[in-house]
Formats: structure tokens, C-alpha cells, sequence
């Protein structure tokens, strides 16, 4: 397949006409037409004769010319509803684009579908979307993971280039790594939140997914830097990722912490990451064993500050404008307002939110003092491997415990870069996380880099 | 029993800044030509927008607390404020909880000083109107309001009297025009005004406080005073304790109306807004701030005073920033002529908004020459009026002194009305 090819080979095929744009995304549809109403994948899909007429206009000099993209439904997008997978917002269409969408689009890529995900961001599987399930494309029968997990899906049954997902707590992360292919949270504020539906403010980050950590790169440079309507975002100049991909040291220090490979974590996934970490001291790059007593209590916080900040994000949703009543909030993003709610209240501020405030600035001290002894983190993604559709939905607090390693990522507001790395004897993939100081995206791509130069595992694709 | 009145005030402005409080909209809300015209994803709280401070209208609050002797926070920061109404789109407001940008401060009154609580930053909601539409009441919502910039200063309970309440007020109104930050139209309810009050006998702050809203004039702050002293009265001659209420005041029938008690007090739950990154005022953007510091009222009637011009008049120029602006350039022209360019103002003779004050020297200049040359050919006039009324005269020198105004219409009318009735007046008496 055409979309098997990786940014920088399709581009350079636009490039010397070796490649016809419009065959990609001709391909594009296809799969979509096959495996998304099967899958619930995408949410609502752009018509494809808008999408090639747009094609003729565009310059194909521009940089990420007539790439086919998804986004998750909780991008704000003038051309197709937004409707966060809520039906509260089912025919909401917005009239202004979010930041990440007007850059890609006015880099040349060509938005075709929004990604199905768990409504609001609420969950880490897309069982909790009012458009379906999102379905595993490697089993079908298991979750996809999430809550991006259409555009993940999407990315991996090649019904796009690339997409863009929103990570909060995991949500571009824990489905990266059920779908074996690539996927980025940024440093907080290095990608602009502008047009995106907000989940727990303080934590959400705009990232991409792709096939590999060079595809990453592309994406991210033109997704990256400061906006005037994002007060949060980051003033940072914006490397050239794709150029820093080569410049990556092969004697880098890479920290393992043995309390984040304790109980709950699958044998199988635990042995991954230490053959992973075999690979990177092959590489040359030397591990060190450091210190991170983390685990319960950044679950703890974060359980905190996401629902205290999401019942304050989701109170617009009032049943005045938009069309449709509150009653359309699924149970999980009810469970979440009422916690929040509760958390936020007078006399229960002190005990809960406060608390965790402290909580977070401890976890920042603690990861910034392991990270004077290492460049990277070597974390495991996931605990387990993508549980059967409808097992846990009602095991909420399975749910909350599946984001172990991810939380305290999103608390301290560094990047994570996660990366296929071979699978578990169900069939599965799974993928590792590379934990970087803020702002250390663009080692953290040259490490996957060199990792996917010698392995083989991010080109497989499911057998659908 | 006597009862010692004990009044706080919470005043709410709206500033006048070019944009809205957290996004680019015009703020403008008084003038749209129509219902929501100056809105965005940002002021609509729309899935996805975010607020970014405006500058402008931090500077301009601590501008206010800088007049106002307030202590300016080094870090400050945005909370939100939840509550669930139709004209406020996010479900909360953005507001300042309990790192405002101004702490302290205070305010002097000819009955004593009113010292300041906080003056803080928020944001304006939208604007409901019921109206009826098609024969159905309908409520509508404009939104050119919704994220205006609005201060609100809160004062300590030193509130002491009616009196002192509308010194107090119209002070910091004046402040608050002379910097230029506000209009504080009250009819438009650009300047918002809210009383917290309590008797108590002994000059101790009781456990009890009525807040009474909805009032938008100094006289009505006043009245509501008034009321609420008489009220509270009968309830603690009888032993009971007023209770701990929201009252609204009603200009129409001037008394306070229960709007809402203790019990349904609501729970704002205020965060931090995670949107919006800590402000740090350091020491250098405040001096930058102190810079655009102008003379306070007090400050601006001794010196208008000190160059000529009389108190009544200063205080009439004051209200008037282009009056003010017209009278300092006079000053520099030519001093000499600033009692008369203030008169002249305060008795609305000049149209400064169209006569340049060089312009108007000019004329003033040419005036008075005409005037010289006027005086003598006024002089012959004036006798001749007098010779022809010998008996007139005899009764004026007799003290009937109400006859000089029967001499000045004379010898106007002799000059055919181009004389200046004063100078004619000085003429006469200094020929009688």
C-alpha cells in the first residue's frame, strides 16, 4: 500500500511524480469505506470529492502537501461537526478552526475524517463514545484503547498519513501502543490547545500519531510554537525535529526505575521493556537505575485534578445552547463532573484539590531530580494488553488504574514519546514510553529514530 | 436604642479598554449598533476557545490601586467562579479569588477614612433581555457584553453614614474618570454599586450583614442606607437579629426587597484557572504602570485653584477630562488668563470640544481690545444716561441700588446691545 510508505517517501513521490496524490488518498478512502463503520473508527467522514477538489488548490510546494488526515472529533473543524463523540454536540459545527487544524491545513495536509474517542476524553479504551465502540483493528473483539483510539485506529489500518490525537492522561499514548504504530504527547504548551474541546485543562496536550518517530517529526514541527490564543503556550523556538532526527547521541543515559515494573504489570509487557532496554545499551546508550516512588499517588492526584477540572470545563454544555440536554452525558463523564464537582466544593477544596496540587509539585521535584541522572525514562505504557469490549466499563477504578504510568507524565508536563516494540504471545502489540525533560522532543524522536532504524517491529500492520 | 450604622460597599466597574477582558472583541457594549456584534469563540464560550488576559486592564486596575494607596500583588492570578446562569456562556466566571491584584488601600472623606478590602479583575457577563417576540415572552441574550473588563473594589466596613457613603462613592468616581480607566456610567451600569450593612451599639461589627444590590445611583446607595437603618432598627428593638440576607433595592418604592437568604448561599467552587499562567508583577512593570499616574481630584481642583481659578469653577472642570485638558493648556498659553478661560468654562461659555484654547486667547485678546476702545466710547454713554435721569441718580445715592440695572439696560440700549453689560456696570458705579 501506497500509505505503508513513510511522510518523507510519500512527499518526495509528490515531489518527482513518482506518486500521485490523489491515488493516496483515493487509498485512504478506501480502507475507510472497508474498516470504519466495522471498527467505529472515525466519527464523521469528509466528502471525498470536496477533499480531491481541494487538492487542485492547493500549491504542492507546501510542506506537507496533500497529506490525508485525521483529527480526534474533539478538534474544533469548520469543515465537519465536532462533536467530541457526545451526542450533546451532534450537529454542533463549528465556526472557527482550531490552531493545529489551520496550521495543518495551511501546510498543505487535507483533513478527511474526525476519529472516534471516549466522549469528552473520559476514559482510556472508546467504549465510553455515543457513536459506538471503538474497536482493536488487531482484535476486534478488544477496546482500541484511548480515548483517541479512532485516530489511532486510523492510523494504523492506513485510512490516513497521519493523525492528531489529545492526550491528557495517556489518551495518544495507551492507544499508540495497542495499535503498533507511534504516538507523541508534547511538552505542556508546546503545541497550541486552541480549538480543542477541554478535558482537564492544566494537562491537555495536542500530539500526533504515525507511523514512525521520523513521521513525528514532520508533523510536530508544523504543529509546534507559541499562539496568541493559547495564553498557556509555550514561546520556545521551534526546532527542525526532522533535522535533529540524525544529531541524536548514541551514549545517552536512559533511567529505569524498578517500582514502575512491580505488581500489576503483565510479565509479558515487563519483559518487553527490559528487551527494549537491551536494545538502546546495543545501541550504546548506557542504563542506570534510578528512583521513582510515584506510582499510587500520581493516580491519586491526577484522579483529582481531571474531574475538578472537566466539571468546570463541561458546565457550558448546559442544555442551553448546542442543541441537546445534559442527560446525554455518559455514565463515566457523569462520574467524573460529580467528583469533580464535589472536590471543588466549599470545605473540600483544602482536603482534596489543594492536596493534590502539593502532590504534583512533589512529582515534578521527583522527576526533575531523576532526570539529573538520566536523559530519558524508560516507563512500560501500558500495565496490561487491551482488555475485551465492555470488561471494564464498569470497573471504572480497573479503568483509573490502567493510567499508572501515564498520569505522572501528564502531571509533570513533559513529553513522551511511545514506540512499537514487539508483541505479546496473544498476537498483540506493545509499545514502550520514552520519558523526556520538557521540551526534549527532539531527542526523544532521534532515540525512537535509531530504535525503528534497527528494528522492525513499527512496519507491521494488522491483518484486517 | 440609638444603633451605630456599619456599611461595606463592593463596587463593580467597567473599564473602558479598547478590547474585552480575555479576547480581542471591541468592548464597546453601550454603543453596538446591534445585539451581538462584538463577540467571538472567546466571549461565546465555545467548545475549544481559551482566554487571554488583556494587559491594558491589569495595568489599568493597578493604575487605580496605585491612586488609591493599594498594596500591588507581586504574583496574582485568574480563578474561576461557577454558577449557573443563561448569560454567562462558560458556566463560570473568570475572576480573581484570593490573589487579587491590589490589596488594601483606602480613600479619605471629610467624615473619615474608607479603607479599601481588594480591588481585583474579572469579567462582565452577557445581557439578558425579556422581551416579546411574535407574541411569545422570550428571553434573549446579547453577548457584546459578556467578558467586558470589570473591577470590583471592595471596601471595609467604614461606611459610617449616608453622607459619607456618597462622599466616598462620588470620590472614587472622580478618580476613577480622572485616571481615564472608566466612564462609570451608572444609568448604563458601567458603574455598579453593592452595600453590606449592619448596627451595631457598641461600634463592634455584629454577626450578621445585609447585602442589598441592583443599586445605580449614589442617592439611591444612600436611600438604601437610610431604609435599611430604619429597618434593621424596628428588628433589633425587639430583641431579634436580622437575618443574613441578599435584598434587592427598588428605586421606585425606595425600600429593600428579601432576594435571597443564608440557606441558598451559593457554592462558587473557585479554582485556579488552569487557562491562564500566574501573573508576576515585578517591581519595574509597576513603576512603568505609576508613570501613567495622574493627579487625583484633590490634587487637580488646589492646583487649579492656586492658578487663578475659583473652587466653584474647579470643581465643574474636574467632572470634564476635555474641560480639564482645555484649562491646562490655557495655564501654559498664558496664565494670566486662566480665571476667566475657568469661569468661562464652568459657565459654559466656550465650546471646547470645537474652539482650540489658542483660538480661544485670540479671540479673548481681541475681545479685550475692543473693550478698551469700547470703554471710551462706552464713557460718554453712561453719562449722558445719567444726566438724563437726575432723579434716577438722587435715588440710587439714596441707596436704592436696584436702579443700576434700569442705567446698564439703558446704555446697552444706546449702543445698540454691543455693550458688555459688565463693563458698562463697572462704568456706571465708578460714575455714580
Amino acid at each position: 500500500m501506497l500509505l505503508d510508505k513513510s511522510i518523507l517517501e510519500l512527499l518526495t513521490g509528490y515531489k518527482n511524480k513518482s506518486i500521485d496524490p490523489v491515488d493516496v488518498i483515493n487509498e485512504a478512502y478506501g480502507q475507510i469505506d472497508k474498516y470504519s463503520s466495522k471498527l467505529n473508527t472515525l466519527i464523521t467522514v469528509r466528502d471525498k470529492q470536496e477533499v480531491l477538489d481541494f487538492l487542485k488548490t492547493l500549491d504542492s510546494s507546501l510542506p506537507l502537501y496533500g497529506l490525508p488526515y485525521i483529527l480526534k472529533d474533539s478538534y474544533a473543524t469548520t469543515e465537519l461537526r465536532t462533536t467530541c463523540a457526545s451526542k450533546i454536540l451532534d450537529n454542533y459545527l463549528s465556526p472557527y478552526d482550531a490552531t493545529v487544524h489551520k496550521k495543518l491545513k495551511e501546510a498543505g495536509a487535507i483533513l478527511i475524517g474526525k476519529g472516534n474517542q471516549d466522549a469528552w476524553g473520559h476514559g482510556a479504551s472508546t467504549e465510553n463514545s455515543d457513536y459506538g465502540m471503538g474497536k482493536n483493528p488487531w482484535d476486534p473483539t478488544r477496546v482500541v484503547g484511548g480515548s483517541s483510539g479512532g485516530p489511532a485506529a486510523a492510523v494504523a489500518t492506513r485510512m490516513c498519513a497521519f493523525a492528531i490525537g489529545e492526550d491528557t492522561g495517556g489518551s495518544i499514548r495507551n492507544p499508540a501502543a495497542w495499535n503498533n504504530i507511534s504516538g507523541l504527547r508534547v511538552t505542556y504548551g508546546r503545541v497550541s490547545r486552541y480549538g480543542c474541546v477541554a478535558y482537564a485543562s492544566s494537562m491537555d496536550t495536542v500530539g500526533p500519531f504515525g507511523k514512525t518517530a521520523a513521521d513525528l517529526a514532520i508533523i510536530l514541527k508544523v504543529i509546534a510554537g507559541p499562539d496568541v490564543y493559547d495564553g498557556t503556550s509555550a514561546p520556545h523556538e521551534v526546532p527542525d525535529y526532522n533535522l535533529e532526527l540524525t544529531k541524536t547521541p548514541n551514549k545517552l543515559k536512559i533511567g529505569i526505575a524498578p517500582e514502575m515494573f512491580g505488581a500489576g504489570l503483565d510479565q509479558e509487557i515487563s519483559n518487553n521493556a527490559q528487551d527494549f532496554a537491551s536494545k538502546l545499551a546495543e545501541l550504546g546508550h548506557q542504563l542506570i537505575d534510578i528512583s521513582l516512588p510515584v506510582a499510587e499517588i500520581s493516580d491519586a492526584a491526577y484522579y483529582i485534578l481531571a474531574p475538578s477540572e472537566t466539571s468546570s470545563n463541561l458546565g457550558r454544555y448546559d442544555g442551553i445552547r448546542y442543541g441537546n440536554t445534559r442527560d446525554l452525558f455518559t455514565q463515566e463523564s457523569m462520574r467524573r463532573i460529580m467528583v469533580g464537582t464535589y472536590e471543588l466544593s466549599s470545605g473540600y477544596y483544602d482536603a482534596f484539590y489543594r492536596k493534590a496540587l502539593k502532590i504534583r509539585t512533589l512529582l515534578i521535584k521527583t522527576f526533575q531530580k531523576a532526570f539529573e541522572q538520566c536523559d530519558v525514562i524508560l516507563l512500560p505504557e501500558n500495565p496490561i494488553m487491551p482488555p475485551k469490549l465492555g470488561d471494564l466499563i464498569s470497573d471504572p477504578l480497573a479503568n483509573m488504574l490502567a493510567d499508572l504510568y501515564n498520569t505522572p507524565v501528564s502531571l509533570i508536563g513533559s513529553p513522551s514519546l511511545v514506540i512499537p516494540s514487539g508483541f505479546h504471545k496473544n498476537g498483540l502489540p506493545i509499545g514502550v514510553q520514552l520519558v523526556g525533560k520538557k521540551f526534549s522532543e527532539s531527542l526523544l524522536l532521534g532515540l525512537g529514530h535509531q530504535y525503528q532504524q534497527v528494528t522492525e517491529w513499527h512496519t507491521r500492520s494488522p491483518q484486517l | 436604642m440609638t444603633y451605630q450604622l456599619i456599611c461595606g460597599a463592593e463596587i463593580h466597574v467597567e473599564l473602558k479598554t479598547k478590547s474585552k477582558m480575555f479576547c480581542g472583541c471591541q468592548n464597546d457594549p453601550f454603543h453596538a449598533p446591534k445585539p451581538n456584534l462584538y463577540t467571538c469563540p472567546v466571549c461565546l464560550g465555545l467548545p475549544g476557545a481559551l482566554p487571554v488576559p488583556n494587559q491594558k486592564a491589569i495595568e489599568d486596575t493597578i493604575l487605580l490601586g496605585l491612586a488609591l494607596h493599594s498594596q500591588i500583588a507581586k504574583v496574582s492570578k485568574f480563578d474561576r467562579k461557577h454558577y449557573f446562569y443563561p448569560d454567562l456562556p462558560k458556566g463560570y466566571q473568570i475572576s480573581q479569588y484570593d490573589q487579587p491584584l491590589c490589596i488594601g488601600g483606602y480613600l479619605d472623606t471629610s467624615f473619615g477614612r474608607v479603607n479599601l478590602t481588594r480591588i481585583h479583575l474579572e469579567e462582565d457577563t452577557a445581557k439578558l433581555q425579556h422581551a416579546t417576540v411574535n407574541g411569545q415572552s422570550v428571553s434573549l441574550i446579547d453577548f457584546n457584553r459578556s467578558s467586558v473588563p470589570l473591577m470590583e473594589i471592595v471596601t471595609e466596613p467604614d461606611i459610617k453614614s449616608p453622607e459619607m457613603a456618597k462622599e466616598f462613592l462620588k470620590g472614587l468616581r472622580d478618580i476613577i474618570r480622572a485616571l481615564g480607566i472608566a466612564d462609570c456610567d451608572m444609568e448604563k451600569g458601567g458603574m455598579r454599586l453593592e452595600a453590606n450593612i449592619s448596627l451595631t451599639k457598641d461600634g463592634t461589627l455584629p454577626h450578621y450583614k445585609v447585602e442589598v444590590k441592583n443599586i445605580n445611583s449614589f442617592r439611591f446607595f444612600a436611600n438604601s442606607l437610610d431604609y435599611e437603618f430604619q429597618r434593621q432598627s424596628e428588628i433589633l428593638d425587639k430583641g431579634e437579629i436580622p437575618a443574613q440576607e441578599t435584598r434587592g433595592y427598588r428605586s421606585t418604592s425606595n425600600l429593600t426587597v428579601s432576594q435571597r437568604t443564608k440557606e441558598d448561599a451559593a457554592d462558587y467552587r473557585y479554582f485556579p484557572d488552569p487557562d491562564i499562567p500566574p501573573l508576576i508583577i515585578d517591581s519595574a512593570w509597576v513603576s512603568t504602570i505609576q508613570q501613567r499616574l495622574r493627579k487625583l481630584p484633590n490634587q487637580i481642583i488646589t492646583d487649579l485653584v492656586s492658578a487663578g481659578i475659583t473652587e466653584s469653577a474647579a470643581k465643574i472642570i474636574l467632572q470634564d477630562p476635555d474641560m480639564l485638558t482645555f484649562i491646562t493648556q490655557v495655564k501654559i498659553l498664558d496664565p494670566k488668563s486662566v480665571r476667566t478661560a475657568g469661569n468661562d468654562l464652568a459657565n459654559k461659555k466656550i465650546d471646547y470640544h470645537q474652539i482650540t484654547p489658542e483660538a480661544y486667547l485670540e479671540a479673548k485678546k481681541s475681545n479685550v481690545q475692543n473693550q478698551i476702545s469700547a470703554n471710551s466710547q462706552l464713557e460718554p454713554l453712561v453719562r449722558q444716561v445719567l444726566a438724563d435721569n437726575p432723579e434716577l441718580v438722587a435715588q440710587y445715592r439714596a441707596g436704592k441700588t436696584g436702579i443700576l440695572g434700569f442705567f446698564v439696560g439703558a446704555v446697552i440700549k444706546n449702543t445698540g446691545g454691543k455693550a458688555d453689560p459688565r463693563t458698562v456696570t463697572e462704568l456706571l458705579k465708578k460714575n455714580l
